[in-house]
């Protein structure tokens, strides 16, 4: 039995140094890359060039996906609520969660997969073929080149593509409501604009902002410390990827509750 | 006097045996200086320390003079691009076409020129390698192997280094195109006067042919520095049987 427990303090202690230590190389990775936003030369034709990747690239997935959130979270909210006779609630019980919650967390998960991806596999081949080296080497630093860019047009794009999701979720969510379940669209629109405030809108998109942050400096770091060839660009891709979905599900509910906090007037900067 | 000074040079990676255990090395500017050995003798992590992509754990390099120790960023970079460094595989930039790859450097670094003078020098450059004007839009994937090192290497002195590095400059290509490759160093060298080139390899034929001195490591250090003659003189037993092996094999 105390081999038992000795093993698993033995297994705690790895992980959760692991995951500390491996947090700390992420933040001074993070930092040593936004530095160079203030710093010469600047990237701007990169940064555009890799919004337009990460935005436009991304709105036909985000599309689909906002649609039909928008619908079956109606549907699922009008079945709950007409068991206490509040149907007419549809549209601000979909709308707060869409601006809060659905939109900047699934926007976050959809581009971690789709954008983070990309980049973790794109600077892990560039590792692994030696471009990155021959970068340092013509006196360009990678992290101004590379990662720099990706990140600030990651934090610039995912609230665009968060405004858009739910956008697309609400027509969705008042196609439902007008077209399949007949509720008077009328009630749909004035009982949202009357819950649903800006406030709410721009947490989620402050929340979004955050996410684009995270998954773009998780995957450039997996991407840029990549080592061995073909296993190593899929590895870092693939753990890229899923530490950036874990972190964005497990950091939402800390800034839901700093905005909450907020709101309360119980945490003051 | 010397291009490249490297001073008991150590290097290790983590809490591992060192890879490099005090190298000390003399590399005279204007000669063609190959660096040979065993696999795992720390060749290629000695050129990382040389081009400034490793830190060295211990002693210094000196680069015409000046050490690598302690410079500041922009040191650093001043200091790069002294450097024009032929990686194994090119390492080229995948997403840009072959004018656009030579251009790069240019492009960071040379903003005082037109851009129209940036595409001259980048297209005299792949000229003198022997890359044609109808191959300059294309990207690597649709050249040759061939063809990617010429290209790396019309990067590589797009700036007009002072100091020419070749990492494995040959390994893995035909007799025919290792004879392109090796003419190229030659006529590289011979165009650019006071020209440093370090070549790591394990050409033992390209070494003898090519080389003005030869520095061979093992197990972390230099084993004998000397000059083509000096090497095959050599009494090493170690030497020897790398010598030996290498001219039967060729």
């Amino acid at each position: 039995m105390s081999k038992i427990n000795s093993y698993i303090q033995q297994f705690l202690h790895n992980f959760f140094h692991n995951y500390i230590m491996e947090v700390g190389r992420v933040s001074v990775f993070f930092y040593e890359s936004i530095r160079w936003w203030f710093k010469k030369p600047s990237r701007f034709k990169e940064v555009i060039y890799h919004m337009e990747f990460v935005g436009n690239g991304s709105l036909v997935i985000i599309f689909l996906t906002g649609a039909f959130t928008g619908l079956v979270f109606a549907f699922q909210a009008w079945i709950g609520l007409s068991i206490v006779n509040a149907d007419n609630l549809v549209g601000p019980v979909t709308g707060l969660a869409v601006a809060r919650e659905l939109g900047p967390v699934l926007t976050g998960l959809i581009i971690s997969a789709r954008a983070g991806g990309a980049m973790a596999a794109r600077l892990g081949t560039m590792r692994v073929t030696e471009q990155i080296d021959a970068l340092d080497v013509m006196g360009v630093d990678a992290k101004n080149y590379l990662v720099a860019p990706r990140i600030l047009a990651s934090i610039l794009s995912t609230p665009l593509l968060c405004a858009f999701f739910d956008f697309v979720a609400m027509i969705g969510a008042y196609i439902l409501v007008a077209y399949i379940i007949k509720l008077d669209p009328a009630v749909f629109v004035a009982k949202l604009k009357m819950f649903v405030q800006p406030r709410d809108i721009n947490e989620g998109l402050f929340k979004a902002s955050i996410f684009g942050a995270i998954f773009s400096t998780i995957c450039t770091y997996k991407g840029y410390n990549t080592k061995g060839g073909a296993k190593g660009v899929g590895d870092a891709t693939n753990y890229g990827v899923v530490a950036s979905m874990v972190t964005i599900i497990i950091l939402d509910y800390f800034l839901t509750k700093i905005v909450a906090m907020f709101d309360a007037g119980t945490l003051r900067l | 006097m010397y291009a490249i000074e490297i001073k008991n040079l150590q290097m290790r990676f983590g809490e591992n045996e060192p890879v490099l255990k005090g190298i000390d090395l003399q590399i005279l500017k204007g000669a063609i200086t190959f660096v040979i050995g065993f696999s795992g003798t720390g060749k290629s992590v000695l050129l990382k320390n040389i081009i400034g992509i490793y830190k060295p754990t211990g002693g210094d390099i000196e680069v015409l003079g000046k050490s690598c120790s302690h410079l500041s960023p922009t040191e650093k970079i001043e200091m790069r691009k002294k450097f024009g460094v032929l990686f194994q595989g090119a390492a080229l930039f995948d997403d840009h076409s072959v004018i656009q790859n030579v251009m790069f450097p240019l492009n960071e670094h040379r903003k005082d020129l037109k851009r129209n003078d940036r595409y001259e020098i980048a297209k005299s450059r792949l000229l003198s390698v022997g890359i044609e004007e109808k191959h300059f839009k294309k990207l690597p994937a649709e050249i040759s192997g061939g063809m990617q090192k010429r290209v790396g290497l019309a990067r590589a002195i797009a700036l007009d280094p002072e100091i020419l590095v070749y990492d494995e400059p040959t390994t893995g290509l035909d007799p025919i195109l290792t004879e392109m490759v090796d003419n190229l160093i030659v006529e590289t060298q011979g165009h650019r006067e006071g020209l440093t080139t370090v070549v790591v390899s394990h050409d033992l034929t390209a070494a003898f042919r090519l080389a003005n001195y030869i520095a061979m490591l093992d197990s972390g250090k230099v084993l004998l520095y000397g000059t083509p003659e000096e090497f095959l003189a050599s009494q090493n037993p170690l030497v020897r049987k790398f010598v030996d092996k290498g001219i039967h094999r060729k």
